[in-house]
């Protein structure tokens, strides 16, 4: 390290500049707390304080916590040293897709022809609420069902894990057995034994909020806050437009009205257009699909290439445990699966189900919950 | 500097990393390496144990990694051999029997207890992002103070602390409590001339021409949209495997032979290959 330039600056004033920096780092959204701050001091008396590549380091591995810090510290650290990085600044790492072409979704263009949805325009009458269509319901009908959806419980499928709990059937515990029979003064009476303890499956939700979404996704994200409320350590729901959004922690609220304002301000992308296939790529770049059930409300109308969305599903048919594919149009019995991205799907779906009433989400619970639901004629005959 | 030393061990590390590994000894503090996979993390932590003529001792993280598989475990084997031999001998004062059969030599070190009692040494825990957050707990207690309480035998602690490397291939957020004790470094895909340095140095035989054309060609990987963009271990399996082949430089035929040794989709291989046929036509 070079001994020229400036006299060596005495410990007050570094202090006072680590102190700064730290400050600016923090409302720049790093966290830089003190405890970084005492670990920058202390990594600075071990280096040149008067190179700025050495203080630039030192900050950096002490103050940053993420890929997401650097780009934030590097600006921090040119604005607040005056200088320019020392290196080349690292793309921030995010788990957005922006679309390639910007296409404004409009309902009248002929694309999904094929798929002319007509469910039920005139409800009879004697109909119960629950196998509305929630695209037709009034304000008033229309609280009642986000109110039952709220009451909606979500018994989990379980699955095994690698923890262990004591048990009547099972492997030998070595640690209880032990400890027992030295309380009987070295008699082994009985062998205690352990089996592995299970916990609930992850299940991730990817609601699509493009335009011909619309009238069902907020019913949809409800459903979501559901599981998110029951379940919510092993839950994850983005939201799908034009950008991938992960919006757990909105519906972590445990008020529905209040989770469903946070997911508005969290959403960039409503009522847009959908590339379904690019965000799917960017869900599996993510640690929760693998093992998980992974439910997908969509109604296929992808605007990106089905050979892409087809590709992406295969993989994630590979990656999950199960692929539950929610298409609110499936309610209806002349519905043929037609567009193109639905088409792609389907093969790697393990279950496809509708998704337009309340009884159709009390299937998909009883489906999350490892029960094989009902299938589409017993829901429909219901109606 | 480290860095020399680093190198002398056919390391080639840059001025960041350097810098970290460096302030992580002089600090005594664990280096937490975060990076795509296949970018030299866990190579550092066995080319630190070189230096310091210690011993590496790896703790390979899972799902559901517990204080049995990490800290340590009790020999119950030889405990319960332990207790007939004591019940024969008439030797059945509880007391007595549990100081004997909660002694140290009943006792298993697993890699975090067998770090803490062999000085020097290098501990690396790799792929911290596999454990579940409950682990992280455990963790958290012994790099704080290197000692671990044994609730039957007391607390052991280590006179000289490992050298701890942490690595995290981030398909999971680590708890800022564990983050914070530690030197954060997030390590890159090197640049094109240290690729190039580093072909050279590891795969000897490898000309300069082939070095150069297999960097570029990984570089150009690592910019496309792959499911998984290739690492320095991946190019240096790549670059031996072109050389067991014989080549020289990247020929075509023998560069889509071997590329299983480079991509491992079947998608990744199929977009290079539809890529490449594009520029030979």
């Amino acid at each position: 390290m070079p001994d020229m330039g400036p006299p060596v600056p005495d410990a007050g004033s570094v202090a006072g500049a680590a102190a700064g920096f730290a400050r600016t780092l923090r409302a720049a959204g790093v966290a830089a707390d003190h405890h970084r701050e005492q670990s920058f001091l202390r990594a600075l008396a071990h280096l040149d304080v008067t190179s700025e590549r050495d203080v630039y380091w030192a900050g950096r591995v002490t103050l940053c916590a993420g890929p997401d810090d650097l780009p934030r510290y590097d600006r921090c650290f040119a604005a607040f040293f005056g200088g320019r990085r020392p290196s080349p600044a690292r793309a921030a790492m995010t788990v957005t897709v922006t679309r390639t072409v910007a296409l404004p979704y409009d309902p009248r263009e002929p694309e999904g022809a094929g798929e002319q949805s007509a469910l039920p325009a005139t409800a009879s009458e004697v109909e119960v609420l629950r196998n509305r269509d929630v695209a037709h319901l009034t304000e008033a009908e229309r609280r009642e069902i986000h109110h039952l959806l709220a009451l909606l419980r979500d018994e989990r499928e379980r699955r095994s894990s690698r923890r262990f709990r004591p048990s009547h059937r099972g492997d030998l515990d070595g640690r209880r057995t032990v400890r027992e029979a030295v309380r009987r003064g070295g008699d082994v009476a009985r062998l205690r034994l352990r089996a592995h303890r299970d916990r609930p499956r992850r299940v991730v939700v990817v609601v699509d909020v493009s335009g011909s979404m619309a009238p069902y996704a907020d019913t949809l994200l409800r459903f979501a806050h559901a599981l998110v409320r029951t379940e919510p350590g092993a839950t994850e729901v983005f939201s799908a437009g034009t950008r991938l959004t992960r919006i757990t922690a909105e519906l972590r609220h445990r008020d529905p009205d209040v989770a469903m304002g946070a997911c508005s301000a969290a959403i960039p992308d409503w009522s847009g257009g959908t590339r379904l296939g690019e965000e799917l790529k960017a869900l599996l770049r993510l640690p929760h699909p693998r093992g998980a059930t992974v439910v997908i409300a969509s109604d296929g109308w992808e605007r990106g290439s089905a050979d892409l969305l087809g590709a992406q599903m295969a993989r994630l048919s590979r990656i999950a445990h199960r692929v539950i594919w929610v298409n609110p149009h499936k309610g209806d019995p002349a519905y043929r699966p037609l567009t193109a991205g639905m088409r792609a799907a389907l093969p790697y779906v393990t279950d496809f189900v509708a998704g337009h009433s309340l009884a159709a989400y009390e299937n998909l619970a009883a489906l999350l919950a490892g029960r094989s639901g009902r299938t589409e004629r017993e829901v429909a005959a219901d109606a | 500097m480290l860095a020399e030393l680093l190198d002398g061990h056919d390391y080639l590390a840059d001025e960041g990393l350097s810098t970290a590994a460096f302030l992580a000894l002089r600090m005594g503090r664990p280096l937490f390496l975060e990076g795509e996979a296949g970018v030299g993390k866990t190579e550092l932590a066995k080319t630190l144990a070189a230096i310091l003529d210690a011993p590496l001792i790896r703790l390979q993280c899972y799902e559901g990694i517990d204080a049995a598989q990490a800290l340590y475990d009790w020999d119950f084997a030889r405990q319960l051999l332990h207790l007939k031999a004591a019940e024969v001998t008439g030797a059945t004062d509880a007391g007595a029997l549990e100081g004997e059969i909660y002694d140290r030599r009943f006792l298993v070190a697993r890699p975090l207890l067998r770090a803490l009692e062999t000085q020097p040494s290098v501990l690396l825990v790799d792929e911290i992002d596999r454990a579940d957050d409950e682990f992280e707990a455990f963790l958290l207690e012994v790099l704080s103070d290197f000692t671990i309480s044994i609730p039957e035998l007391g607390t052991i602690r280590a006179q000289t602390p490992p050298v701890v490397v942490v690595t995290s291939n981030r398909t999971r957020e680590v708890h800022d409590a564990l983050k914070r004790r530690c030197l954060y470094h997030w390590l890159e895909h090197p640049g094109f001339d240290r690729e190039v340095a580093i072909l050279l140095r590891r795969q000897p035989g490898c000309t300069e021409r082939l070095a150069a054309e297999v960097a570029e060609a990984a570089a150009r990987m690592r910019g496309a949209d792959l499911v998984k963009p290739p690492g320095v271990a991946e190019t240096l399996d790549w670059t031996a495997a072109l050389l067991t082949l014989g080549a020289t430089r990247l020929d075509p035929g023998l560069a889509a032979a071997s590329l299983g040794a480079l991509l491992k989709y079947r998608e990744d291989q199929e977009a290079v290959r539809a890529e490449w046929d594009g520029r030979h036509a």
